[in-house]
C-alpha cells in the first residue's frame, strides 16, 4: 500500500485516483478497528468492523475539509472511524433503556431518597444519612429537572452522555454544559454550607 | 433502585473536579489527533493541552474513544 503524506491523501480522495485511496483508507481504518475493538465486540466483529469503517468512509469524504492537519491524515481518520464505532454500539447497547428506568425509584418526587448500602458504623451511618439527604435535596430543589434526570442517568445508570442526550432531544455538547452548570451549581451549594466535595467523599469513603 | 453510596462517590468526584472553564466534549474531539500523536512521540500533551487532559479524566465516554483510538494508532503504525 502506497505511503501518502497529508496532501496526497486529500488529493487522491478527491481526484482520479479516489477509488485506490479509498481502498487503502480502508485497510487502515479496518486494521486499527479491529485490533482496538476486539475485546469490545463478543460476535462478528469482522462484519460489526466492515460496516463502521464503510460508514467511516462516507463521513471522511463529508468531513474532509474540517481536516487541519495537526495530525497525520490517518491519525484523523482513525478518530473519525473510533466515533462512527462508538456511536452505533453505544446505539446497540442502550437502545431499550429508557431514561426513566435508569432513575432511582422515588427521585420524581421530594420524598428523600434512602441509602441504599449504609455503612455498619452507627455514627458513620448518620453522618452519611445526613449527607444523602442532604445531596437528595441539592439534586430536587437546586438543579433543574433535566440536569437532575441527566446528572442520575449518567452517575447512577451508567448512561454515555451522548445516549442520554438523544433522548432528551439535545445533542452531547449542550449535554455537557448543562451538567458544567450543574456540577458547578453543587459545588457552590456544598460551599455555602461549608462542605466540600471531599468531606461528602471522605464521609462515604471504604463502604 | 436508591441513591447508591457509589452514586454519591461519582458525583462528588465530578464535582470535585469541577473547573470554571471546561472543555465541551466537541472540543475535546477536536484536539484529540493532535493530542494521540504528542502522547506516541513521547511528549506530554497534558502539560500541552491541558483542559484536553481534564476532560479526558472527567468525561467517561471521551476517556473510552480517547484509549481506543490510541489502541488503533498504535496498531496502524506497528
Amino acid at each position: 500500500m502506497a505511503t501518502r503524506t497529508n496532501q496526497e491523501w486529500l488529493d487522491d480522495l478527491k481526484g482520479p485516483d479516489q477509488d485506490q485511496a479509498i481502498e487503502d483508507l480502508r485497510k487502515v481504518l479496518k486494521r486499527g478497528l479491529i485490533y482496538s475493538l476486539s475485546s469490545r465486540i463478543q460476535t462478528d466483529l469482522e462484519t460489526q468492523v466492515d460496516d463502521f469503517v464503510q460508514d467511516s468512509i462516507l463521513r471522511i469524504l463529508d468531513k474532509m475539509h474540517t481536516f487541519r492537519g495537526e495530525s497525520k491524515f490517518t491519525t484523523w481518520a482513525q478518530k473519525v472511524a473510533v466515533r462512527v464505532a462508538f456511536t452505533e454500539l453505544r446505539r446497540q447497547r442502550w437502545k431499550d433503556i429508557s431514561l426513566e428506568d435508569l432513575l432511582p425509584e422515588d427521585s420524581g418526587d421530594f420524598t428523600p431518597m434512602v441509602l441504599a448500602d449504609p455503612s455498619p458504623d452507627p455514627e458513620k451511618r448518620a453522618t452519611q444519612t445526613l449527607m444523602t439527604e442532604m445531596i437528595d435535596q441539592m439534586l430536587q430543589e437546586e438543579l433543574t429537572e433535566r440536569q437532575r434526570t441527566a446528572m442520575l442517568a449518567i452517575m447512577s445508570g451508567g448512561m454515555p452522555l451522548e445516549e442520554v442526550a438523544k433522548r432528551l432531544n439535545t445533542n452531547r455538547n449542550a449535554l455537557y454544559k448543562l451538567l458544567h452548570d450543574a456540577r458547578k451549581q453543587m459545588r457552590d451549594r456544598l460551599l455555602e454550607r461549608g462542605l466540600t466535595p471531599e468531606d461528602v467523599l471522605e464521609a462515604f469513603a471504604n463502604d | 433502585m436508591k441513591l447508591s453510596s457509589e452514586t454519591i462517590r461519582k458525583m462528588m468526584l465530578s464535582v470535585k473536579s469541577t473547573r470554571d472553564v471546561e472543555l465541551t466534549c466537541g472540543h475535546c474531539y477536536d484536539e484529540l489527533d493532535h493530542f494521540i500523536e504528542m502522547k506516541l512521540s513521547g511528549k506530554k500533551p497534558e502539560e500541552a493541552m491541558p483542559l484536553v487532559q481534564e476532560h479526558l479524566e472527567r468525561c467517561a465516554a471521551c476517556r473510552e474513544e480517547y484509549e481506543v483510538l490510541l489502541e488503533a494508532i498504535q496498531a496502524m503504525i506497528e
